[in-house]
């Protein structure tokens, strides 16, 4: 039993090519600690320093933004969807 | 801009996240430029956005959801396909493009610029390009510097991220779910919103929001003393506009410039107008219409 983790291009120099990643995780941090244990390096793309959630970077759980759940420690229960999907923002520099 | 980009990397097709003014814009470029589009829209989107997309032979999907879920699947589309999504994988000439805002600004001011300007936010992304916009006309001498213009964000209450952002003094966005007439500006995780927020504190302005109601008062305030007829996000910006006028933050002596970012006939859901009064051809029906009316002799 597992969930599917969708993994964007920007990622996948991690998972040697791989969209989809399967893996056993009981949250949403499980799912990134089990991930950087798989493919070391993919933690530092998605949390900062304090382990939070990078700012650009948006995590859903079949389709809701785990910010208005229970961001890290939103449950993932077997079968669902874990999708990692950065935003594409700036530009403001002169 | 974008769309021209898309035909310089031989993009097969063309297409966009919106809450409709972009997906109009897009879906027009793209059949000028003879590529498909894919213009994906929340399924509550006004019908009159529906239709000034549609005619353009574009492939209009409507996404169960709000525009974060839309937006959510525009970049798992753009990852897929080699096709340019103007606000994900062409995001920066989309962006550049919107320095245009601030170049007519300036040229409509005689090449000059504004003490203030309130600009509507959905993803915050307008705000600091008309900033940027600005100066570039001030380093190439167009317009004198030191460009020291206030900017003001202005958002529906119903979704008001940036605003809340900038009200606590910050700039990290807290995402909501939307709810408010303005769905142009219905975005509740703004992509820019923490680039805008930065931004707008560092200007010297500040942000505001306003309800449904003051929307619609801002619709019909524009229309009766301007002669300027607003969709809802032009609503948000006038509404805006009265509050911090009243509450002091805009110098009433000062230049402002209101940024009006799309035309009525998009939303006339949001205004509630009487039908026309019906007369016969008759002169004497007419009369009697007018009769005691303060400009009738």
């Amino acid at each position: 039993m597992s969930l599917k983790v969708v993994i964007p291009a920007p990622l996948r120099k991690h998972t040697g090519g791989a969209e989809i990643v399967e893996i056993d995780a009981g949250n949403v941090q499980e799912v990134i600690d089990k991930l950087d244990a798989r493919f070391p390096g993919i933690r530092s793309s998605v949390c900062d320093d304090s382990g939070s959630l990078r700012r650009f970077i948006n995590i859903y759980v079949d389709g809701e933004d785990v910010r208005f759940l229970e961001n890290l420690n939103t449950p993932t229960r077997d079968g669902v969807e874990v999708a990692i999907i950065p935003a594409i923002s700036g530009g403001c520099g002169l | 801009m974008a769309v021209n980009k898309a035909l310089e990397f031989k993009l097969e097709a063309v297409g966009c996240a919106s809450t409709g003014n972009l997906a109009n814009s897009v879906a027009a470029n793209a059949a000028a430029a003879g590529l498909p589009s894919f213009i994906l829209i929340p399924d509550s989107l006004e019908q009159n956005k529906i239709i000034a997309t549609s005619i353009y032979g574009a492939n209009l999907i409507a996404v169960r959801g709000n525009y974060d879920d839309v937006n959510r699947l525009c970049s798992q589309i753009a990852d897929r396909h080699p096709w340019g999504f103007v606000n994900v994988n062409l995001r920066p000439y989309y962006a550049e493009g919107s320095k245009t805002f601030g170049f007519e600004i300036a040229e409509q001011l005689g090449w000059k610029v504004p003490d203030s300007i309130i600009v509507p936010m959905a993803g915050g992304a307008l705000i600091s390009k008309i900033n940027k916009g600005l100066h570039e006309l001030e380093r190439i001498g167009l317009i004198d510097g030191p460009v020291s213009t206030r900017f003001y964000g202005a958002q529906a209450a119903g979704c008001n991220p940036i605003v809340a952002a900038v009200k606590r003094g910050s700039i990290d966005i807290r995402p909501v779910k939307p709810n408010t007439i303005a769905r142009s500006l219905a975005i509740g995780n703004p992509a820019d919103g923490y680039y805008a927020a930065g931004f707008i504190m560092k200007s010297g302005g500040t942000a505001e929001d306003v309800t449904d109601q003051e929307i619609r008062d801002g619709i019909q305030l524009l229309a009766e003393t301007e002669g300027i007829f607003t969709e809802t996000a032009g609503g948000v910006s006038v509404g805006v506009t009265q509050k911090l006028v009243q509450q002091g933050k805009i110098d009433r002596k000062g230049i402002t410039v209101i940024a009006i970012t799309g035309n009525g006939l998009k939303t006339p859901e949001a205004v509630q107008l009487q039908a026309p009064q019906v007369i016969d051809a008759k002169i004497d029906a007419f009369e009697e219409l007018v009769k005691g009316a303060a400009y009738v002799a």
